[in-house]
């Protein structure tokens, strides 16, 4: 009799809801979340001399060599918006992808040893990676920021308008589309490891497919019979949004940034059931 | 006092073998026969997992209808072989994998301890891990703050905590680390083997606090551990896991004697199919002394060995070791075909190896049987920790002269008085 009336706080069952993304739990270990961010941002510069300095290091270098090969080399016009800055809105936006993206989709494999001893939800690890990377992002952008205004005062055609007001929207979008394939991936992969490799390569060869490197106006107008190739690819529209937002040029258009938002939330939907469908049983198969 | 957890017909099945090409079309199969609704495919075949003999599926059941209730504030040890689902117990408490069938249910926040330092990070100075690896075990910020000054001072490492733990001592790691673990706040608490780090004087302090926990504190505590003497003192009932299944629930010291009695007889044969490409061990097992499956110190020890012969081979060689649980051989017997024929038919020869007035000293002990021939200098075989046995010495007197590990074999000796008289 009292068998049914009495309250358990927890049960551990063979199968749970498919969507349960079990929020209060995150919720819970919130403080866990934050540790984890800061220990990936503090141990990528500890017992290095230049510190928090080599987040810009890396952008600065990479916007000079496209500029040189890609402007300066292969001709390739930037929607007559000064190289630097121009690529450096693709790179930064592109990174950011990338990165979450590529870390994801390891996160099982990585942390394995730590999953396998110690049960926290397991969606705190994704999420550590996109907020770990935001902050990343945030300091290159600072350096976007600082560029941009450098490019104001000396008077070029740059023309910052309301449009940046979409700029969290675009954020968002990237930090979901990053963390859904990522899930994705890392499912499959703790059983099947062969789309590691795909990932690995893969992922740097994507980013000629979405518009870092080229605007999307030079595509239509030099590859109109291939350009939807690239008009689909769910990044292009985020990109040239955000330049158009922060730089006055570029293809905006509210068609393509609604499929990307109807993209992501396909993507990420089917990310959380995977991941959610893995994350119990991984450790038996990592 | 109600209960803290309950565990219903709780079943985990394991897949052997490597994942790898043939893994996709088996799990399309499985995949298929769920969607109609039907049995899987793979774990019908399933056994108990008997890690010595070989066998014909694919699929262990590590843990196999087990059902238990743990009472609050009960104080509960888990013993078992190695293999006997121990672990896997631990790991589905503590949430770390998932059951195949079954529930538990649980009242009352749940820690566990399966490693220590979970998560350390070695860059980090000990102040940066202590606020993780907290937060893994799933403590708040605050409640670390609180407990800071409490567990830097049980971990002794005052001085370096503000330094990266890469430059630890292993013995100061592991120090801190079960610091924070022993600061959790939590009702139910899951401890698997990790006093077996640090030095002796650590390992007390470690005993100590748990010790605190579950008598001070009232806390439900769970502790696997292979040493009965920590799991006597701690624990008040335990549980005995055998081949995945529940064999006793009882108060520890009725369980660790149920143990240490019948364990070995689970585990006393080696089988394995006879094959025909090459000569086989068939069969392995240790005749003791004692019908309990102990062997007595002074007792003749029986080990009898079948090999397979498809076909002749001439220079047959077959030896074994015996190993204590320290994996230090303390006896090596063989025979060789050149210096007395053996192995001379074709199908199974059995062999009996006598070791008269065996002396081994009370303790666990296993073998380590090779096939081999000596002519081409093959070795068909070597087989590994196979038929565990315990020697017992009841008859003579334990006190503390005859601790444990004093010495591996005991021989006959004679002491005698030389001269009695005062020159």
């Amino acid at each position: 009799m009292t068998e049914a009336e009495e309250h358990w706080d927890l049960e551990i069952k063979p199968t749970g809801s498919l969507f349960d993304l079990k929020l209060k739990d995150v919720w819970h270990y919130r403080d866990l979340l934050l540790l984890l961010v800061r220990r990936d941002f503090v141990s990528f510069y500890k017992q290095t001399v230049l510190g928090p300095i080599w987040f810009f290091v890396q952008p600065i270098i990479t916007i000079l060599v496209y500029n040189l090969i890609f402007s300066n080399l292969a001709g390739i016009k930037t929607d007559s918006i000064p190289g630097p800055v121009f690529y450096l809105a693709g790179t930064i936006i592109w990174n950011y992808f990338a990165e979450c993206l590529t870390k994801t989709s390891t996160v099982f494999k990585d942390n394995s040893a730590m999953l396998g001893k110690v049960y926290f939800p397991r969606l705190i690890m994704p999420l550590s990676i996109v907020l770990s990377n935001l902050v990343r992002f945030g300091v290159q952008f600072i350096l976007f920021i600082l560029l941009i205004g450098y490019y104001l005062i000396a008077g070029y055609p740059i023309a910052p308008n309301a449009y940046l007001l979409l700029f969290p929207l675009l954020i968002i979008i990237i930090a979901a589309l990053g963390l859904g394939f990522g899930m994705i991936i890392s499912a499959v992969t703790t059983k099947y490891r062969d789309l590691s490799f795909v990932v690995s390569f893969g992922v740097p060869l994507l980013m000629y497919t979405t518009t870092v490197i080229y605007p999307l106006s030079e595509v239509i107008k030099k590859y109109s019979s291939y350009s939807w190739l690239i008009k689909y690819n769910p990044l292009t529209a985020i990109i040239e949004a955000f330049r158009y937002g922060f730089l006055g040029k570029g293809s905006f258009s509210w068609d393509l940034l609604l499929y990307s938002t109807i993209f992501t939330i396909v993507v990420l939907l089917t990310g959380i059931v995977v991941f959610n469908k893995v994350e119990k049983t991984f450790v038996d198969t990592v | 006092m109600g209960k803290a957890i309950k565990v219903e017909n709780l079943s985990k099945a394991y897949q052997l073998g490597d994942f790898g090409t043939g893994t996709i079309s088996r799990d399309l199969e499985r995949y298929w026969a769920r969607l109609r609704g039907k049995e899987d495919p793979f774990l019908k075949i399933g056994e108990t997992n008997d890690r010595t003999a070989q066998g014909t599926s694919d699929v262990v059941w590590s843990l196999k209808d087990i059902n238990f209730e743990i009472e609050q504030g009960d104080a509960v040890g888990i013993i078992g072989r190695n293999g006997a689902g121990k672990s896997t117990l631990l790991k589905i408490l503590s949430r770390v994998t998932s059951p195949t069938t079954g529930s538990v249910k649980i009242k009352g926040r749940i820690a566990s301890l399966l490693e220590v330092g979970t998560g350390f990070h070695p860059e980090l100075t000990g102040r940066e891990n202590i606020f993780l690896n907290g937060a893994i075990l799933g403590m708040r910020k605050a409640e670390i703050k609180r407990k800071f000054d409490e567990i830097v001072a049980f971990a002794g490492v005052e001085r370096y905590i503000d330094t990266p733990v890469k430059r630890y001592s292993s013995g100061m790691y592991v120090r801190l680390a079960f610091a924070v673990a022993a600061h959790l706040e939590s009702e139910i608490l899951i401890v698997d083997e990790v006093l077996a780090v640090g030095d002796a004087e650590f390992q007390k302090k470690c005993l100590g606090k748990m010790g605190d926990i579950s008598k001070g504190e009232g806390r439900t505590v769970l502790f696997v551990s292979h040493n009965m003497d920590a799991v006597a003192t701690l624990t008040s009932k335990s549980i005995y896991l055998s081949n995945g299944q529940l064999k006793l629930y009882d108060t520890t010291p009725a369980t660790i004697r149920n143990y240490l009695t019948s364990a070995v007889r689970a585990q006393g044969i080696y089988t394995s199919p006879p094959r025909s490409d090459r000569p086989n061990i068939t069969s392995v097992e240790v005749k003791v002394s004692e019908i309990n499956g102990t062997h007595l110190n002074g007792e003749d020890l029986c080990i009898n060995i079948d090999v397979n012969m498809p076909s002749i081979v001439e220079g047959m060689a077959l030896s074994l070791q015996i190993l204590n649980e320290n994996d230090i051989p303390v006896i090596y017997t063989y025979v060789f075909d050149v210096e007395q024929p053996i192995l001379r038919k074709t199908g199974i020869n059995s062999m009996q190896c006598i070791i008269p007035n065996c002396k081994l000293y009370a303790n666990t002990y296993y073998l380590i049987v090779h096939l081999a021939e000596t002519k081409g200098r093959t070795k068909f075989e070597q087989i590994e920790r196979i038929c565990e046995f315990e020697v017992s010495m009841p008859n003579k007197i334990i006190e503390w002269g005859w601790q444990k590990n004093v010495c591996v074999y005991t021989e006959n000796f004679l002491w005698k008085k030389l001269s009695d008289s005062n020159i």
